[in-house]
């Protein structure tokens, strides 16, 4: 049954929200999710590349042959990076500096190359930019939402570029921060922990 | 920084699946069994190795030397794509063995950030070639090492009683936790 363009849009925000349903895409999950706007930076970055990628894969895709269709994928994929990195480098120089090699790493980020190789190579234009906008935003929440979680625990308060800020010690004067949930055991046990919440109230 | 203490760093203080979090997807996805894990590492430390040093070659004395260092993510990604597939036709042709061990884990290896994450760390950190070579490989033998040990915890855990809603991947991230757990006391050791 053919869906709708609300309908591909909307799967990724649940039916398919990236690191959690396809669990695709770890590395900057755990690696750049230390605070809230870390997690959302690297998502905006991603949504983009996803996008524009997405969007350049389904208009030549009766151009790209069969055989060498990943290495083209790879390059589409890449020249959208390399876009992004430059961009930042212009415009949000410190956060650029504070996601490091994760930039870069876009290129093999697996949801990526698996969009456009199981949605965007088969699908028309519109399609593609429905779906790779909807994984995108998915994923960007969810790295927004990890963030936010091991920054309020880890350091008892969020910060979402410079003004938009939360205490927790306001609500609970006697917590204490919890300094294991911004470091690297606290990213996997969180997540492991969030993946858990998901499965428990997706079935 | 010397030769043993970028050793024992790439090895253990910055594990690059465990402190750095490059690498992951291989490391969930071919750690059920333990030959699999063991041929997943005997690839990336086969193949990282080499891209580790090509890569550095051709950034300093083909892209910095014509000023096209914003090129750097595509040709980095073009040369580890075709080295894997350069390394494939090798292995097929002349060590058929090797090959048969490696198996479908080598094309993998394509899309494993660990690999691209290291050519690019090493720029990053102004590596001299000897420290570049140095560092891809004990940046392997790191990941190849974390990956062995999960393994035989998550072989373990197979065996186990697990919740139903922790099952799988999410039982596996907090085992994968503990390793890093345990990783982190060498924090601070160099």
């Amino acid at each position: 049954m053919p869906k709708t363009l609300v309908q591909e849009f909307t799967k990724g925000l649940w039916e398919e929200l990236p690191p959690f349903r396809l669990v695709l895409g770890l590395c900057p999950v755990l690696g750049v999710t230390t605070s809230m706007e870390n997690g959302l930076g690297m998502g905006i970055a991603t949504t983009f590349v996803l996008f524009g990628s997405n969007i350049l894969v389904s208009m030549l895709r009766s151009i790209i042959p069969q055989k060498v269709r990943i290495a083209c994928f790879i390059i589409i994929i890449a020249s959208f990076v390399t876009i992004v990195e430059l961009l930042m480098q212009a415009y949000t120089y410190p956060l650029y500096l504070k996601l490091g090699v994760f930039i870069p790493l876009i290129v093999v980020n697996c949801i990526v190359l698996g969009r456009a190789e199981a949605f965007a190579y088969k699908n028309k234009v519109l399609y593609s930019m429905a779906d790779g906008l909807g994984i995108g935003i998915g994923y960007t929440l969810a790295l927004g939402a990890l963030g936010a979680i091991r920054e309020l625990l880890g350091n008892g308060s969020v910060t979402v570029w410079g003004d938009l800020s939360y205490n927790l010690s306001s609500a609970f004067p006697s917590f204490q921060p919890f300094s294991f949930m911004v470091q690297a055991p606290g990213a996997f046990i969180c997540l492991g922990l969030m993946l858990c919440f998901i499965n428990a109230i997706g079935d | 920084m010397g030769y043993f203490e970028l050793i024992i760093a790439c090895i253990f203080v910055n594990n690059i699946l465990l402190a750095q979090f490059l690498g992951n997807c291989p490391f969930l996805g071919t750690s059920k069994k333990m030959e699999t894990a063991v041929g997943m590492g005997m690839a990336v430390i086969f193949v990282l190795v080499l891209a580790g040093t090509i890569t550095w070659v051709i950034y300093t004395f083909i892209l910095v030397k014509f000023g096209l260092v914003y090129l750097r993510t595509i040709a980095f990604i073009v040369v580890i794509a075709s080295l894997v597939q350069f390394v494939e036709m090798f292995l097929k042709k002349s060590i058929p063995a090797l090959y048969a061990g490696l198996g479908i884990f080598l094309p993998l290896i394509t899309t494993n950030c660990a690999v691209m994450g290291v050519c690019v760390l090493n720029i990053d950190k102004e590596f001299t070639f000897l420290q570049a070579l140095v560092a891809s490989l004990f940046y392997a033998v790191g990941f190849g090492l974390a990956l062995v040990l999960f393994a035989g915890l998550r072989e373990r855990t197979l065996l186990a009683r697990v919740p139903k809603p922790l099952q799988d991947t999410s039982i596996a991230l907090i085992t994968a936790g503990m390793i890093s757990l345990a990783f982190f006391a060498f924090q601070g050791m160099v």
